[in-house]
């Protein structure tokens, strides 16, 4: 009935168009990486990339996107957790119960796809996600890292 | 000093209803009995707590609920440590509460909750390491033919130098869960530690990192279900009827049942079909008895409480009430905690397959048996036909333990589709909506200061619910409810005032909201720091005296509580004035075995708050690893900033008012402050983590506040005042 493109990979899909591009990935797609937190775009847990700008799933009808938009998930965001982003998470260890950390990772991802040396304001502005494990600290430090580590390749 | 431990002479003692106060465990149980084969690949089990493969690696059983906090990887540290087994090769599983039913408690409390993990566990998991390591090295020796007493185990490796022989665990393994355990061991001074007491990475990032992790929410089962379900929204309400017939047709629906009196559920194909025909749904609620309550009607329940003549005693010390009416001055004070919803990232969920001869739960818990206790009350079948399947946690902070209200549920609606696993999910509304809530409290202090500003006599009049009476009966004395009181008794090792008035009262009117309370991260201490500590700060400001000097003078004979402070004070540079603008507030506390203290800075430009800088130092007596403490101190300022800041929920016609992060706002990366976080394990107990330090976030962050304004806040959250 509809396809997307996700990770990659054209996927078809039957599904009401009004649902929420998450329940899709979720539970049509069956990548449950992107995460459920409110539903109403406040927590950030659902983030994923379209065309590589981060955007919240949940409350965004699947309806919405254009079947040659490219949707990538936490799953597609490296095959083997070498994005520098998650290269910086584990360096850190930056994940607690981890429940919010694809989202962060996402968020972080296309913070630094627009802004390859985000400055702390920056950071603040765009990473809204909600930890209620409390990893902000460790969140910022690894975003720098990654801008660091990006910073390094570009140069190398 | 190396403790030696027999495992003999301990007995151990079976307590399925364990209290506040944990239940003891002895140790000649786990270890004589016989091992099993366990999982598909039966590798040897050498003890409980230790399976190890042909291929060296190490399964290291934990009984605790990891949901964050970091304890799956220290109790591992622990075992590890013991066994002198190589880190590299070490993964964990969890046991199931019906094995450890099925083995006498082999395992212990699963209970994960008042920061209890490490240290109420430490001493048996690290002998369970022990021994198994002495049964590796014995298997070899046998082998060898040589004495044990020849033989070392380093590394994963039993060698016998005389003889210029090694072996790997995994090849031992077989022969040595045939070995008889020792009768005695001996545990390793924690400063020869070379695994526990290290800063390690934890067991499990990698998952975390690329969607991999599951949790209860994205579990996935032949033939599943997805139930999505709406309580009654009044306290104390049910259903009274709803028109299964109007949503039968929509798309995915399966069925619409009621669940208990309570709540209604659709069952669908999706999640979101059970939730798009849920909100369709319609139900008609019988509102029940509160719909007259309000946040404003149960704030004059409490402070009536507050003047009120009968009220249990958690602390008495000369006599507070003749220094007091007697005193040339005095100063009173009122404060209040308001009701707060634990929030986890993870919704409540649970997922149920029943039949009549068998139910099986797959939830994340911080209270597996708690858990299966509730699975099989709703089943109707004897627990030993029952299963729970523990999942990692979206976050716990004390929602996930005692109450299994979720899983009760979900064995409701898989009860009414036998054969066919049903995911229950609840939605960030229905979570919000159904919390078991930080209790509300207040509290009017009065203290005396003589003509030299010394405290005299201090009058601490609690007013406010309690948690124990709603959900832990048992745990009552007399009707008091002794919980309501940490950090604020006279002894004990959990948490005891840090200062000494001479004539002291802390007294609690219970008063009971028809709202329903629970352990929140912190529980009571959260409350009881905010109104000890910003009213030292007032006494100090009346006496005319630096607030940490006036802390100082109380704090002679609490030398623990007084280091802590000390340290962040020092760190902040409590002695130097603090840059242009910028504002110093101070705090201590012990709780959970730890002694904890926080110093912060702030600065308020035209009525906004800016937290530039926290210093908090735990003392918690050991520390099994550094890297892990650090960031639950640090997280603990997240969730108690968030309480200080935004936290409340308010009740209005019965029921709460906040339903989502749009109108439960909780901290988020902009504001929250540095951390820096001092490590002082003076060594001699063990004291929790994940708690205690939440408890001076808010005091110390709000003397800061006074310090800066003048203002003095006594009515949380910070959101509802104005500061310019
Ligand atoms: S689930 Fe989408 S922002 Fe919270
Ligand atoms: S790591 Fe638990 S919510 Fe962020």
């Amino acid at each position: 009935m509809a396809t997307l493109i996700i990770n990659g990979t054209p996927r078809d899909i039957e599904v009401d168009p009004d649902t929420p591009l998450l329940w899709v990935i979720r539970e049509q797609i069956g990548l449950t990486g992107t995460k459920y937190g409110c539903g109403v775009a406040a927590c950030g847990a659902c983030t994923i990339h379209i065309d590589g700008v981060a955007t919240r799933s949940c409350a965004l009808p699947v309806s919405a996107v254009e079947p040659d938009q490219q949707i990538t998930t936490i799953e597609g965001l490296s095959p083997d957790s070498s994005h520098p982003v998650q290269q910086a998470w584990l360096a850190l260890d930056v994940p607690q119960c981890g429940y919010c950390q694809a989202g962060m990772i996402m968020a972080a991802a296309g913070l630094l796809m627009q802004n390859p040396n985000p400055a702390d304001e920056d950071i603040n502005a765009e990473i809204t996600n909600i930890c209620r494990c409390g990893t902000y600290n460790r969140v910022r430090a690894a975003i720098k890292l990654a801008a660091k580590a990006g910073e390094a390749t570009q140069r190398g | 000093m190396n403790a030696t431990i027999s495992l003999s002479r301990r007995s151990f003692i079976i307590g399925v209803a364990a209290t506040a106060g944990g239940l003891s465990l002895g140790f000649n149980v786990p270890f004589i009995k016989p091992a099993l084969a366990e999982g598909s690949e039966a590798a040897p089990e050498i003890n409980a707590w230790v399976v190890i493969r042909p291929d060296d690696t190490v399964v290291i059983r934990i009984a605790r609920s990891e949901m964050g906090q970091g304890t799956l990887t220290g109790l591992a540290q622990l075992v590890a440590e013991e066994l002198n087994c190589d880190w590299s090769k070490v993964t964990t599983e969890y046991p199931s509460p019906a094995q450890n039913l099925a083995r006498d408690r082999v395992w212990g409390n699963f209970s994960t909750g008042g920061s209890r993990g490490i240290r109420e566990s430490h001493e048996y998991v690290r002998i369970g390491g022990a021994v198994a390591r002495e049964m590796l090295i014995a298997a070899a020796a046998a082998e060898w033919g040589v004495p044990a007493s020849e033989c070392t185990a380093r590394m994963g490796m039993v060698t016998h130098a005389a003889s210029d022989r090694a072996t790997f665990y995994g090849q031992l393994a077989a022969a040595a869960a045939r070995m008889t355990p020792p009768a005695n061991v001996t545990l390793k001074d924690p400063k020869d530690w070379t695994i526990a007491g290290k800063p390690l990475p934890r067991l499990d990032t990698a998952d975390k990192l690329n969607g991999s992790q599951i949790y209860g929410t994205d579990l996935k089962l032949p033939n599943m279900l997805n139930a999505a379900i709406r309580a009654c929204p009044y306290f104390g309400g049910k259903v009274e009827s709803f028109d299964a017939a109007a949503v039968a047709g929509m798309p995915g629906v399966r069925t619409v049942v009621q669940v208990d009196e309570t709540a209604v559920a659709v069952v669908a194909d999706t999640w979101w079909r059970a939730k798009t025909a849920l909100d369709a749904l319609p139900i008609v609620w019988d509102e029940g008895p509160n719909r007259q309550v309000t946040s404003a009607s149960i704030a004059a329940m409490l402070e009536e409480g507050l003047g009120a003549n009968d009220a249990f005693v958690g602390a008495r010390q000369g006599d507070a009430g003749a220094v007091l009416s007697a005193a040339g001055r005095t100063v009173t004070a009122t404060y209040a905690f308001p009701y707060q919803n634990h929030a986890t990232m993870e919704p409540m969920n649970a997922t149920a397959l029943y039949t009549p001869e068998r139910c099986e739960v797959w939830v994340p818990t911080q209270n597996g048996e708690a858990s299966l206790a509730a699975a099989a009350e709703a089943a109707g079948l004897p627990v030993q036909q029952c299963e729970v399947h523990k999942i990692h946690l979206g976050g716990g902070f004390g929602r996930r333990g005692n109450f299994q209200d979720y899983v009760r549920q979900a064995v409701s609606i898989a009860r009414q589709v036998p054969g066919t696993p049903v995911k229950l999910v609840w939605s960030r509304e229905e979570d919000m909506l159904h919390g078991a809530y930080h209790p509300t409290t207040r509290c009017r202090l009065t203290g005396a200061l003589d003509a030299d500003g010394n405290l005299t006599a201090l009058h601490m009049r609690i007013s406010g619910q309690s948690i124990l009476a709603a959900v832990r009966p048992q745990g009552m004395q007399n009707g008091m409810d002794p919980v309501v009181f940490q950090g604020l008794v006279l002894s004990g090792t959990e948490g005891t005032l840090g200062y000494t008035v001479d004539n002291l009262l802390v007294d609690h009117a219970m008063r009971n909201p028809p709202i329903p309370p629970g352990f929140w991260r912190g529980v009571n201490l959260n409350q009881n720091a905010l109104y000890v500590e910003c009213f030292m700060d007032e006494l100090a400001h009346a006496a005319g005296v630096d607030p940490l000097a006036f802390r100082r003078k109380l704090m002679a004979k609490h030398p623990k509580h007084l280091a802590v402070l000390e340290a962040v004070a020092e760190r902040i540079g409590w002695d130097n004035p603090p840059a242009a603008g910028v504002h110093r507030g101070l705090a201590q506390i012990m709780g959970f075995g730890s002694y904890v203290a926080a110093a912060a800075e702030v600065s308020v430009t035209d009525g906004q708050l800016r937290i530039h800088r926290i210093v908090a130092a735990t003392d918690p007596g050991h520390v099994v690893n550094p890297a892990q403490v650090e960031r639950q101190v640090e997280g603990s300022f997240v969730y108690g900033l968030s309480a200080c800041i935004y936290g409340e929920c308010t009740v209005n016609g019965g029921r709460m008012e906040q339903e989502n992060f749009d109108s439960y706002e909780v901290l988020r990366m902009a504001e929250m402050p540095e951390v820096e976080t001092i490590i002082l394990p003076s060594g001699g107990f063990w004291g929790g983590v994940g708690e205690p330090t939440i408890a001076v976030a808010a005091p110390a962050v709000l003397n800061a506040i006074f310090a800066a304004t003048g203002k003095r806040i006594r009515t949380l959250p910070l959101k509802n005042h104005d500061l310019s």
